[in-house]
């Protein structure tokens, strides 16, 4: 590119303590209550996303701790079949919706910008009303268990059991609305990751040269894109059938019962996967580090990554292996099914292989990350039984899959992510967390964990259906399900551990400094925790890694990365976009600032989904103008962002 | 990860010994449908303990193999050359990928052996799943051969029985683990599956999709007997329940008029389709789809209050006298 193409040609020189002042004043979120409601800072967003999630872990974890207790034994009745019914719902629900998905949105919204070099996502907006959605769907996903009506058919909600004839309450339309809104908030958050992926890389991070974790969330975010509009279409039908008498899944007048399950798992599928990516990529980066070497393999995990996904799309009936579906399909299925394990093998062996060629650094860290593979490598094994059709025919339904999935989700999920957090912990907030309570939390959810999960493998082997709120004497099942259930309490127990490490560090921790870790990626290379406009000057990088390159690439005479000299910005919210593949620059853009309209947009949509819930035309039509008018003030041109024929008034000293 | 490395292998040899108590379980099975399934499962899982035993092996074997390193903050420590270690991927990966496809090609084979049953079926057993019963109709070319009954199917041993599957309301599962895999039973369409016992003996069986409250109470008995035991159980379901007298004949009354609009019992005034088809009632070993025993004390608790066992359940509580209640069980259980 030539300077041509920018709208002027930048200053480039080192960072100044002047220069910094004056991107501070640019970037700042206002002070106050107006500002905590308009921030569009993406390191803010992506820490509420990580503490809303985690609040949502903590009810889920509840909800599964309180049935838990009834089945410890044969014969308990603590809770009554409809709670029992509206808990496991609840739980399944909150964890694979409300937390799973969002805390890795929460670390790619927080750690993206600074992994690539840039100083916000590229749709600083978009990001704060896909947060905002989030928040007011998941209290609106709340709100009828709150008032004794929850959802109760399961986080799978087959119909026709979902239909009207058999759930008259207001439940089953406040969880499809709910997931709709949900489905808004997670499409529009993709869509920002996969334009800031084509667009925000800082110069010299061509594809080549990005981290792991950035392919995990770009797959996943390509995938919500292609799959959630089966899921949200699916919960539209439904209310319509539920509501305004159409008949999509009304077998008595020619409708389906499996349209729902198709649509529902060519959603639910590659959910999975979306919900696993980000967190292994998570690994990918942060377990070299701990290896004092790059990751072995990169090209090989990051190929095996969109693999994975693309596979993904093609194995969505293994769900419905018992449905009655003809033999050729239950063949294809099964072989995809059985044969996705393949990219998995290429990031087990790539991690082994980085241990083992590495020398291991012994922190909280790294327990999480490198005891995660035996995690991953159970939920992988069980995954493959359960692919083969004639085994599934006896596995599916039973505790063997609810084993399977919380190996796949706890495991592939929870210990990546709080691995990573104290990973990123220091980053986040400028503070450790504690390693020695760090040590004593690892244990805990490890043992507690496989104390807890690994005996319903074999409750499921002995036949424990899922799903059900209690089971007779003699079917063999106590004693598994006793150990189980003092298994989930110290994982429970291990999880408060993680969150008083957290809390206590945030006062009491050790001071951070740039990058405690010595880690080789670009987010180490500002303070801790950054400063609003991330980067002083925008980095360019010649390496994957490079705050390691003088170490491991020194002598090659290669052209070197260059952190703390470059292009300078400051004309008001300012980024710098580059070429897709090869992240040449090529324009300046005008970054927004705070505002209030995606907050008020996230509220107007919510008020339509109240009003399709009450079916009460009238709230509809109020939210819908109310959304109108968000638009509208949202797309206003605005002289600051370059929309308008005047340019904005400039200073001078760029 | 030595706990998951000991838990897995204890797994293996606790499993077996276990097993005996847990009528569901389905590691041994009796019969062609289960049997090759039975293999393929403790293949599939032999394979899979195997690799999480390596796989723990190699991560511990990484950790060890040289000293670690304590970490000091912000020190920067040496770090290790970029290149080696792409073997591990080329052998891991490959070894993998046969793995795999000698996984899915034994798959394949496993089930196009059991796709179909290997002699014509002897019967056909129409079963359709209501909330929170089973409906068994049995099916035969000559229609007084054909009859009605719920929550226990006879089948007789050594010869494959073809089963349809209904279902009256929502989706159930229909599941008897010892003799074959999952059959879903989903309004609007008849799914054909088939079973068959090699040894006769009384076989659990469970609903296993999860169709509304009492989900967890919708249980199955499968009784295999021997082909002449199997007609004659067929032949005496056929006939119609001896008439009453005494207390029954009272009974009968009470039971035409409270009971008779859900439940039918041949040839009598009782006809109802919305609950268990109770002819012959006494001839069965459970009550309740599955979940209780069938003696005359579980009867009369059942009778007098089911929302006491299956909260819930479609069954209201019969607002019956002591003494009708009396006469009611007396007629039920004159229905041999």
């Amino acid at each position: 590119m030539t300077t041509a193409d920018y709208e002027r040609a930048p200053h480039v020189g080192p960072g100044t303590p002047s220069h910094a002042e004056k991107l501070e004043r640019i970037w700042e979120t206002a002070p106050g209550f107006y500002g905590w409601l308009a921030t569009v800072d993406h390191k803010k967003i992506g820490i509420r996303y990580i503490v809303t999630a985690f609040a949502f872990l903590v009810a889920g974890g509840i909800e599964a701790l309180v049935f838990r207790v009834q089945l410890a034994w044969s014969e308990m009745h603590l809770l009554t079949p409809e709670q029992y019914d509206q808990m496991f719902t609840m739980h399944g629900m909150t964890m694979i919706f409300l937390y799973a998905g969002p805390i890795l949105s929460g670390f790619s919204n927080y750690l993206w910008p600074l992994l690539l070099g840039a100083r916000d996502m590229a749709l600083p907006r978009l990001n704060a009303v896909s947060y905002w959605i989030y928040l007011f769907a998941g209290i609106f996903l709340y709100a009828s268990f709150a008032i004794g009506f929850g959802p109760n058919v399961g986080w799978f909600n087959y119909v026709p059991l979902a239909a009207r004839a058999y759930n008259n309450g207001p439940n089953i339309d406040m969880y499809g609305l709910g997931m709709i809104l949900l489905g808004i908030s997670t499409t529009v958050g993709s869509i920002n990751f996969i334009v800031t992926f084509l667009r925000l890389r800082c110069p010299g991070m061509s594809i080549n040269r990005v981290p792991i974790l950035i392919w995990g969330t770009l797959t996943a975010s390509a995938a919500n894109i292609f799959a959630i509009p089966a899921v949200s279409l699916a919960f539209l039908l439904l209310w319509m059938d539920r509501n305004v008498g159409t008949h999509f899944f009304d077998v008595g007048a020619g409708g389906s019962a499996l349209l729902w399950q198709h649509l529902f798992w060519m959603f639910g599928h590659p959910w999975v996967y979306a919900i696993v990516l980000p967190a292994m990529g998570m690994v990918s980066d942060g377990l070299p580090v701990f290896c004092r070497r790059p990751l072995v393999g990169y090209t090989a995990v990051a190929l095996a990554t969109i693999a994975t996904m693309v596979l993904g799309f093609g194995v969505w009936v293994h769900h419905m292996f018992a449905t009655g579906l003809p033999g050729v399909s239950l063949g294809f299925f099964s072989a995809a099914s059985i044969i996705i394990a393949v990219p998995s093998a290429v990031g087990v062996f790539a991690w082994l292989a980085t241990i083992w060629t590495g020398r291991p650094v012994f922190t909280t860290p790294f327990l999480f990350f490198a005891s995660f593979i035996v995690l991953f490598t159970i939920g992988g094994v069980s995954g493959f039984m359960t692919g083969s059709v004639p085994v599934d025919w006896q596995l599916t339904d039973t505790y063997f899959v609810v084993a399977h999935l919380h190996y796949v989700l706890i495991g592939i999920n929870v210990f990546p992510v709080v691995g990573a957090i104290y990973f990123w912990f220091p980053k986040f907030t400028g503070r450790m967390m504690d390693e020695r309570l760090g040590r004593w939390n690892f244990w805990t959810m490890f043992i507690g964990f496989n104390l807890g999960f690994f005996p319903m493998h074999i409750s499921g082997l002995l036949g424990m259906p899922r799903r059900v709120y209690t089971y007779g004497e003699g079917m063999g099942w106590d004693w598994l399900n006793l150990v189980t259930t003092l298994g989930s309490f110290l994982f429970a127990a291990g999880v408060l551990l993680f969150f008083w490490n957290a809390i206590r560090s945030l006062k009491h921790g050790v001071t951070a400094g740039d990058n405690p870790w010595d880690a080789p990626t670009l987010e180490w290379a500002t303070t801790s925790p950054p400063p609003p406009y991330n980067f002083a000057v925008i980095p360019k990088v010649a390496t994957r890694h490079p705050l390691w390159e003088d170490r491991l690439d020194s002598g090659q005479g290669a052209e070197q990365s260059r952190i703390h000299a470059g292009m300078a910005l400051a004309h008001g919210r300012e980024a710098l976009g580059t070429t897709p593949v090869d992240a040449m620059p090529n324009v300046i853009l005008k970054m927004p600032g705070d505002t209030l309209v995606p907050m008020y947009l996230a509220l107007s949509m919510t008020v339509i989904a109240v009003g399709l819930a009450l079916v009460n035309w009238w709230v509809v039509v109020v939210g819908g103008a109310c959304t109108t008018a968000s638009i509208l003030a949202w797309l206003w041109p605005q002289a600051r962002l370059g929309e308008t024929a005047e340019p904005a008034r400039e200073t001078a000293d760029d | 990860m030595v706990r998951t490395f000991i838990a897995t292998v204890g797994c293996a040899a606790l499993v077996p010994a276990v097993a005996n108590g847990a009528p569901l379980q389905y590691l041994s099975g009796a019969g062609d449908k289960a049997g090759p399934v039975v293999w393929l499962t403790w293949g599939l899982l032999l394979i899979s303990m195997a690799v999480v035993v390596l796989i723990s092996a190699l991560l511990i074997g990484a950790i060890w193999h040289r000293p670690g390193q304590a970490w000091v903050k912000g020190e920067r420590t040496a770090l290790l050359p970029h290149g080696g270690g792409l073997n591990w991927l080329w052998i891991g990966v490959s070894v993998s990928a046969l793995v795999l496809l000698f996984s899915v090609a034994w798959t394949v084979k496993v089930l196009a052996g059991i796709v179909a049953p290997p002699q014509r079926p002897v019967a056909t057993i129409e079963i359709t799943g209501h909330q929170w019963w089973w409906e068994v109709r049995y099916l035969g070319a000559d229609p007084a051969r054909q009859f009605t009954t719920a929550n226990e199917i006879h089948i007789p041993v050594g010869q494959p029985v073809r089963l349809k599957l209904d279902s009256g309301d929502v989706i159930h599962s229909f599941w008897v683990p010892q003799l074959a895999g999952k059959m879903d039973a989903i309004p609007g369409q008849t799914n054909e599956t088939w079973i068959e016992a090699d040894k006769p003996g009384v076989y659990r069986g469970q609903c296993t999709e999860y169709c509304g409250l009492e989900h967890a109470r919708m249980g199955i008995v499968l009784v295999a007997q021997t082909p002449a035991d199997f007609q004659k159980w067929w032949a005496h379901q056929l006939a119609s329940p001896a008439q009453p007298s005494g207390a029954a004949l009272a009974g009968q009354g009470d039971f035409q008029m409270r009971c008779g609009g859900c439940h039918a019992v041949r040839g009598t005034e009782a006809a109802g389709a919305l609950g268990p088809d109770l002819s012959h009632l006494m001839s069965r070993g459970t009550i309740a789809s599955g979940m209780l025993p069938n003696d005359p004390r579980t009867l009369r608790h059942w009778i007098s209050d089911p929302q006491r066992y299956k909260p819930g359940a479609l069954m209201p509580t019969p607002e019956l006298s002591p003494q009708a209640l009396k006469d009611v069980e007396a007629y039920l259980r004159s229905l041999t």
